[in-house]
């Protein structure tokens, strides 16, 4: 696990070398895209938690699909941070409701935040988890749905459209991209399997707790 | 399927008798939409143009949705109805679709009221706009049902259904202000349809774990 | 330093933060499970000693500990 952190600081390193041409508000790119991607991954990687939990009941399954969308609800709020300070350097203002991405960022991290509040006024149990394991299916269905959506209502409310990112991107840009996308992936699968150990240490400790009460 | 139809006949009947005798849930619907239009009307300076107005029409809508969809499921909860008909011998989606068409009758019933009222008070609609309006009320109603039934389980009833579907309500929002905001309707009347499919087909599919253990 | 610069650092700073605040989180939680896992060895201990103290059959239960 060490390793795979070491791999993340090592691109981190790599990410640095490559000075690029386009001002320097690209080298929030390199950070904001790989972790908003990573953020997808988390609630993607919760939705197919949740569905194996409804679908095949594996044990265990429902704590994965929450642990996972936790990453993704902190990676999604870095996401925001990061995308408002981005449009901070290159359009002025700290929020743009015509870049697509950081709107439907806003919505699922609304949405996902009630999952938590979901979560937390349920009592534990089987049915606790099959609730948030719908909930969260729900939530991979709104992406898509969502940025269609937000897509749409540029359209009647930004009749002018941002060109974000530039779709030419040198090899050696490109590459960077790449090693910083990976960086961040492993960082939020340590993350991932951090917590998921000390959540099971927990559940795993108070069992104890009853055995020798 | 013969058998599937008449039980959720016999279910949506059921819902819709017991409204007729109690008469809860539709004056509070139409007292709301009124009340929230006749807001919305000191809201808006005098120099606003009618599409902003169409805009809030939305948020009525929706709100008022809101509250029928709090109501859904009180007399299932308060009198342990559900455990009655989680023993009936009726597919367990057909308790969802029975709920949907009844929490449909009624928002149908409000809008008839609530649509001339707004043109009354505000500006004329089109057709495009009582179209979208139908089209939403399908999505709306089989999102919040499900949605409904999720929050009746919690502790913090009518605290987090609103926090659980107003994320989901935004595609439908977007989809609803565009077609009654631009002239040609066509894409945002699909999209409509598009969502009206997709979330009815999950819902109706993810119900039984939502009442089931 | 430019206020494009700042900026940037900013971002950096930000998500440098997060994380940050995440560990800690996770390191204090894992202190307390530290502090658990000891409370509960101290209690399986005394009770393996008052098992081999008194007269009667310890519990099988105490091996758990």
């Amino acid at each position: 696990m060490t390793t795979v952190l070491l791999g993340g600081a090592v691109a981190l390193i790599f990410f640095y070398a490559p000075v690029d041409q386009d001002g320097l508000n690209q080298k929030i790119f390199y950070f904001h895209v790989p972790i908003a991607l990573t953020s997808y991954a988390c609630f993607g990687w919760g939705a197919l938690k949740a569905f194996q939990h409804l679908w095949k009941r594996t044990p265990g399954a429902d704590l994965e699909s929450y642990v996972a969308i936790h990453q993704g609800v902190i990676f999604g709020a870095m996401t925001l941070v990061t995308g408002s300070i981005w449009a901070k350097v290159r359009w002025g203002v700290w929020w743009v409701w015509g870049d697509e991405q950081l709107v439907l960022f806003l919505v699922l991290f609304l949405f996902y935040c009630a999952y938590f509040m979901l979560r937390f006024s349920v009592d534990p149990g089987p049915q606790r988890a099959n609730l948030c394991a719908v909930y969260a299916l729900f939530g991979v269905v709104l992406i898509p749905i969502s940025f269609l959506a937000i897509r749409l209502a540029n359209s009647y409310i930004h009749p002018t459209v941002f060109t974000s990112n530039g779709p030419q991107m040198a090899t050696s840009q490109l590459a960077t991209f790449c090693v910083a996308w990976a960086a961040m992936l492993s960082l939020a699968y340590f993350l991932y399997r951090f917590e998921l150990a000390g959540k099971r240490l927990d559940a795993d400790l108070k069992e104890l707790r009853e055995l020798l009460a | 399927m013969r058998r599937y139809a008449a039980d959720v006949a016999v279910l949506a009947r059921k819902d819709l008798m017991l409204e007729l005798r109690a008469r809860d849930t539709l004056p509070a619907m139409l007292l709301f939409v009124i009340s929230a239009l006749v807001v919305f009307h000191f809201a808006l300076p005098s120099h606003s143009s009618d599409l902003a107005a169409k805009g809030l029409l939305w948020v009525a809508i929706v709100f008022t949705a809101l509250v029928g969809l709090t109501r859904a499921f009180v007399a299932e909860r308060e009198q342990r109805l559900i455990d009655g008909l989680l023993l009936a011998p009726c597919d367990r989606s057909a308790i969802w679709l029975a709920k949907a068409i009844s929490v449909l009758a009624f928002l149908g019933a409000a809008e008839v009221v609530a649509l001339p009222a707004y043109a009354a008070f505000f500006s004329g609609i089109g057709w495009s706009t009582v179209a979208a309006v139908a089209l939403a009320d399908i999505g709306i109603v089989a999102v919040g049902t499900l949605l409904a039934a999720v929050a009746a389980v919690s502790r913090t009833r009518e605290l987090i259904l609103p926090l659980l579907f107003l994320p989901l309500a935004i595609p439908v929002v977007i989809g609803g202000v565009g077609a009654s905001v631009v002239g040609s309707p066509g894409r945002y009347l699909g999209f409509l349809c598009l969502y009206d499919a997709v979330f009815a087909i999950i819902s109706w599919a993810s119900f039984e774990y939502v009442v089931t253990e | 330093m430019s206020t494009e610069e700042k900026y940037v650092a900013a971002a950096y700073l930000v998500v440098f933060l997060f994380v940050l605040v995440y560990v800690l989180i996770m390191a204090a939680k894992l202190s307390r499970l530290g502090r658990d896992v000891a409370e509960l060895t101290a209690l399986a201990r005394e009770r393996k000693r008052a098992g081999q103290g008194s007269t009667e059959q310890p519990p099988k239960q105490v091996r758990v500990g």
